[in-house]
């Protein structure tokens, strides 16, 4: 390991334990029983199966969308559609779900797939014209999560809405198409190793294709890669169609998995999510899981320390956005990464000088 | 019936309402871009401004001292984005992301810490900024109904618009910022300090984005609700960016978003289009009025570059 991979863990790890600290902080000045509230929100998620079983339900969807947002970072892409992408692919399993009758095992998969689709579609409109247009891919996928959000709202009232329910919530998906819960006791459904393969996937897609290398060397340097003759419209649009299919992927498994209705009339911060997701991951598909697992676990925490204590669950909101400012800035810390450097090249000079 | 009630002179009365936080942190957008540093961070600037005018004008009993606070906390977050940025190197989007992050949770749980109150400040007794009738204006038929009984800062953000426009195009410290925007390198070579510049820039675009939140708690609503900011800051982004990140372009197309709000609130109540079409237009327009707009500037470019 390298001392600049060593540096990146390093700081990490302490940003982490920085943003941590800082709700900590808030949390013994403002709350009334600061302990019972600490210890809740760190060993909360463990005290029952029920519980840990809400950490893995919570990571699931971050995984997936986790996944998507580093492909498409990893292109230099910053495309923020990916908030869109998932609710659509929630809508469109949704209506799938309920007007085609398939047999059990195949309804599932048809539902995912073209949820998958229409989560392609949602971020490839951006990119596409950027492509055509080159108008800023950042405020048109920023506006495409809106269109997707009225879309949708319009597709639940006038055409899945359930009139027998109290509140604006589609009809009762069917049974055959939901996704099996696989522990007992837990919400953890299939999704789980859908998520598991995406992320392996993703990682194999990124890191040993020649395609995600194009990928990876456009999102590093744009005209590098285009006088080295990368096609970078071509890697543009796949890693907008990629990175948006499987996010849309994660919106079906979400509802087929989680809910039995489509109830979203508003965004729901997915893609937000996945943008810590993502730094922490360091737009590795195969680090992401764990990012996941960090959120998820946080995620729960904050909420068992909210229903015991009088600390409410946005304090969790906060310390994700300190992780994303400590972990992106590059000049935290610098200072010390460079005594880091000189040291291990001293070290280095030291073992020639020996060996001569 | 909705052509009645489109040309109704309520109804340009109401999109004016509605263009007004909006166009406030267009002009905050446009400040920032003009600088070279796209400020995403608007949309966290004005729910924390929303919640700040209440707290403070409750506090201090004056809505225009808390206005005054305000838009002093708002040129602070502006501070600390550049701060991130400029010092510590942090990417200007996902540094945005975490201060937008921060006062979605932030304010929920400051609220809570000041008031007890969850989510809406329902037990805080702020003060609002007031409407204004204005003399001889009210008498002119329709027009004087549109203009007049407005609230200050709508007024406010109307005259925004051309003090910004004299700003950036008139004064030393304007053409500092397009410079620096421009071409940081060709600045920088005739002795402008360009971090020096791009703070101050955001640093004002925070303040004027703050205006803009203000006005969500204290005009166009009565008290703070969680989330209130309800994407206003990125509809303001691409209102700038579509409006060529220009004072006026970008007050034009913000008054779009006004009328497509003021819209959608008619047809909520007598629709026969379904009111959730409605909401969409803004969106839609802004997509293809982008695409076009874009496309016009990279035909200009690849002519000056000589085919």
């Amino acid at each position: 390991m390298n001392s600049n991979t060593k540096f990146n863990i390093f700081r990490t790890v302490l940003s982490v334990g920085i943003a941590l600290l800082i709700s900590f902080i808030i949390i013994f000045l403002t709350s009334e029983e600061p302990v019972t509230a600490i210890v809740q929100f760190l060993t909360g998620p463990l005290q029952s199966t029920r519980r840990f079983g809400n950490v893995i339900e919570t990571m699931i969807p971050l995984i997936f969308t986790g996944v998507g947002v580093s492909i498409m970072f990893s292109a230099n892409q910053i495309n923020l559609a990916g908030e869109g992408s998932f609710h659509v692919g929630g809508l469109v399993a949704t209506v799938i779900a309920l007007n085609t009758t398939l047999p059990t095992g195949i309804s599932p998969i048809i539902c995912i797939l073209l949820a998958g689709v229409a989560g392609a579609i949602v971020t490839a409109i951006p990119a596409v014209l950027k492509i055509k247009t080159e108008s800023d891919i950042l405020v048109s996928s920023l506006m495409m999560n809106y269109l997707v959000l009225y879309f949708s709202n319009y597709i639940l009232s006038y055409f899945v809405k359930d009139p027998a329910a109290g509140s604006v919530v589609s009809y009762a998906v069917p049974d055959v198409s939901r996704l099996s819960t696989i522990f007992d006791g837990t919400r953890i459904h299939i999704g789980l190793f859908i998520a598991i393969l995406v992320a392996i996937l993703g990682y194999i897609f990124l890191f040993k294709t020649k395609v995600g290398y194009e990928l990876r060397i456009t999102g590093e340097n744009h005209d590098f890669a285009k006088y080295s003759g990368i096609d970078v419209m071509k890697i543009t649009l796949i890693s907008s169609l990629l990175g948006g299919f499987i996010i849309g992927i994660g919106g079906g498994v979400e509802i087929l998995g989680m809910y039995n209705r489509f109830s979203w009339t508003s965004l729901l911060g997915y893609g937000w999510d996945a943008i810590i997701v993502t730094t922490l991951a360091k737009k590795n598909p195969l680090y992401v899981p764990f990012a996941a697992f960090f959120l998820a676990y946080l995620r729960t925490g904050a909420s068992i320390m909210s229903r015991s204590t009088d600390v409410v669950t946005e304090i969790v909101i906060i310390t994700q956005g300190i992780i994303i400012l400590l972990v992106v800035a590059e000049q935290f810390l610098s200072k010390y990464k460079h005594k880091m450097i000189a040291k291990e090249a001293k070290a280095t000079l030291g073992n020639i000088k020996e060996a001569e | 019936m909705i052509l009645n009630a489109l040309l109704s002179p309520e109804f340009f009365n109401a999109a004016l309402r509605a263009t007004t936080p909006i166009l406030f942190a267009t002009l905050a957008s446009a400040v920032a871009s003009k600088s070279g540093i796209t400020n995403m961070a608007l949309e966290g600037i004005m729910l924390f401004s929303a919640l700040f005018g209440v707290i403070f004008s409750a506090a201090f009993q004056s809505a225009f001292l808390g206005l005054i606070v305000t838009m002093i906390l708002g040129g602070f977050i502006g501070f600390i984005l550049a701060f991130f940025v400029l010092k510590l190197k942090t990417d200007a989007i996902l540094a945005a992301i975490a201060i937008n992050l921060i006062a979605t949770g932030g304010t929920v749980f400051m609220l809570l810490t000041v008031s007890g109150d969850r989510g809406v400040s329902s037990s805080i007794k702020s003060l609002q900024l007031p409407r204004v009738i204005l003399p001889i204006i009210e008498n002119i038929p329709f027009l004087g109904e549109i203009i007049s009984n407005q609230n200050v800062l709508t007024y406010l953000s109307l005259i925004m618009v051309v003090v910004v426009h004299i700003f950036l195009y008139k004064t030393p410290l304007g053409l500092r910022i397009r410079a620096v925007g421009e071409n940081k390198d060709a600045a920088e070579s005739v002795g402008i300090s360009s971090r020096k510049v791009q703070y101050t820039a955001l640093i004002i675009s925070g303040v004027l984005a703050s205006i803009g939140g203000f006005f969500l708690s204290g005009g166009y609503m009565s008290n703070f609700t969680k989330d209130m900011s309800a994407g206003r800051g990125f509809i303001a982004l691409a209102a700038s960016t579509m409006g060529g990140n220009t004072p006026v372009g970008g007050f034009l197309v913000s008054l779009l978003f006004g009328a497509a709000q003021a819209f959608a609130n008619i047809m909520q109540m007598g629709a026969s289009i379904p009111y959730e079409i409605v909401q969409m237009l803004p969106y839609i327009t802004t997509l293809i009025g982008l695409g076009i707009y874009s496309y016009s500037l990279m035909k200009k470019r690849q002519r000056l570059s000589g085919k």
